[in-house]
């Protein structure tokens, strides 16, 4: 039996104590897989499992809270879990975890780039090197380098690191390169003016869909974000690149030594703003100051949840 | 007559009320000359300012932003400026991804009685912001507004 179908055995004997069991059917079309809550053992048949579940579900935990529910995980989608956990949003007892070992998704965004138009894939098919997309000009082959998510390639934690039922043999970490860091270079690189400027022109393509809030496990004021708030009045309804700016900022800030960098943000941005730079430079800055990464121990003390009276690595600066 | 020749700039210093403020107040009473282009805000404790408040402020047309409490140990709430520490270094290493130079954002410790000190921070962190220039913000989002508030005085658009 392959791990998937011992994972969906183990799902449907969860499923009678349980309240739903989150994880992915097939969407409205082949390249889409859409977040899906089983609550029939025969709902389990439509479970799906594959480089097109990108969702990061550990989003919806806090929405059942109080509630058992089972969920689906990849390795980064269960980081989010544990930092749920940790924050106390979710109890431990009202969870069953399901992982399986990922071997990484597919980022769409990189897939519309080598095909043209997504919206005219007939069918898709993916093995070991690479993704094949059956277009109206033909067959497309693109290389796995050019079809998975950024993150993926340079995936450190690819199996899920808490888990109730973890089937199949856990897989390394990815060695592929790190384009996250190489994209930070780069805009490291750039004069403070026209970093700026940029940043301007890239946000000036935002719609204020607040997506990227919306697909963020760690955002969880939901309706008491204080972008929305009146008092205070951090955003107004001005459509202006520097408020929404002023919007990614928030977001990155409130993230600070939370944030599990699955690229949720990124991803569900429908105008492909590179927004999840800004989330790792801060996450580097996190490691560098506090030696600490987010997602990986339920226990742990946030990093600006506490202090030392002597800081390892703030030296005090001469004024 | 401000001692930095030329066009003020824009700085806004956040103090906190117990030790900051007060090393502000001292130097005045002790008639110390300082540049006139910092406005002072008096905030509770360097552990109320939200990192947010000095984005912002740099987002919507500031030249600079200087934060000061009390010394570490000397907080007046004990922990205040601990947290607001570790909070205020991981904000300055990360402004320079948004295009906001490392210079025109310090933070630093004065306490009531170092009316002295407090000038030399003023004049050091005024000069570095001037060889800095303006925020390229305004250049690049624009100028931001005057809007008349409720009492009919301008006020810059928030």
């Amino acid at each position: 039996m392959s791990p998937f179908e011992t994972l969906k055995e183990k799902i449907r004997e969860a499923l009678p104590g349980l309240d739903c069991v989150i994880g992915w059917r097939q969407g409205f079309d082949p390249l889409h897989a859409t977040p899906f809550f089983m609550r029939a053992p025969e709902d389990v048949e439509k479970l799906v499992w594959s480089p097109l579940c990108v969702h990061n579900l550990s989003t919806y935990l806090p929405s059942f809270r109080g509630k058992k529910v089972g969920i689906v995980l990849k390795g980064c989608d269960s980081r989010g879990v544990i930092e749920l956990l940790q924050e106390k949003l979710v109890e431990r007892e009202n969870l069953v975890l399901f992982g399986l070992p990922c071997s990484g998704v597919a980022d769409l965004t990189k897939l519309g780039r080598a095909a043209g138009d997504l919206d005219r894939v007939s069918a898709v098919a993916w093995d070991e090197a690479g993704f094949t997309l059956a277009t109206p000009r033909g067959e497309v082959r693109v290389a796995r380098r050019d079809a998975l998510a950024d993150k993926c390639l340079s995936c450190q934690f690819p199996n899920a690191l808490e888990a109730d039922h973890l089937p199949g043999d856990p897989l390394p970490p990815a060695t592929g390169p790190d384009l996250g860091d190489e994209e930070l270079a780069a805009l490291e690189a750039m004069a403070p003016a026209d970093l700026m400027a940029r940043w301007a022109a890239e946000m000036s393509r935002c719609i204020r869909c607040y997506a990227c809030r919306n697909a963020c496990p760690m955002c969880v004021c939901r309706d008491h974000c204080i972008a929305q708030s009146r008092d205070p009045h951090w955003l107004s309804q001005e459509d202006s690149p520097r408020e929404k700016l002023m919007f990614q900022l928030i977001h990155t800030m409130h993230l600070a030594g939370r944030c599990v960098e699955c690229g949720e943000c990124q991803r569900a941005c429908p105008v492909d703003i590179p927004i999840l730079a800004l989330r790792r430079k801060m996450n580097r800055v996190v490691r560098e100051l506090f030696d600490y990464q987010a997602g990986l121990d339920s226990q742990a003390v946030p990093p600006l949840f506490t202090f030392q009276v002597e800081e390892a690595n703030i030296k005090e600066r001469k004024w | 007559m401000p001692i930095l020749a030329g066009k003020e700039l824009r700085i806004v210093g956040f103090l906190c009320n117990w030790c900051s403020y007060g090393g502000a107040d001292t130097a005045g009473v002790g008639r110390f000359s300082q540049p006139t282009d910092l406005r002072i805000i008096r905030v509770p404790c360097s552990g109320r300012i939200d990192p947010l408040f000095i984005v912002k402020t740099l987002l919507y047309g500031a030249d600079g932003v200087l934060v000061s409490g009390c010394h570490p140990r000397d907080c007046h709430y004990g922990q205040g400026n601990f947290y607001a520490r570790r909070r205020l270094e991981a904000l300055k290493r990360f402004l320079p991804i948004i295009g906001v130079e490392p210079g025109r954002f310090e933070y630093t410790w004065v306490s009531a009685s170092e009316g002295q000190r407090w000038q030399q921070v003023v004049q050091g962190f005024t000069e570095q912001v001037h060889a800095l220039g303006p925020s390229p913000a305004s250049a690049v989002f624009g100028a931001c507004r005057e809007i008349p508030d409720e009492k009919g005085g301008p006020r810059v658009a928030v």
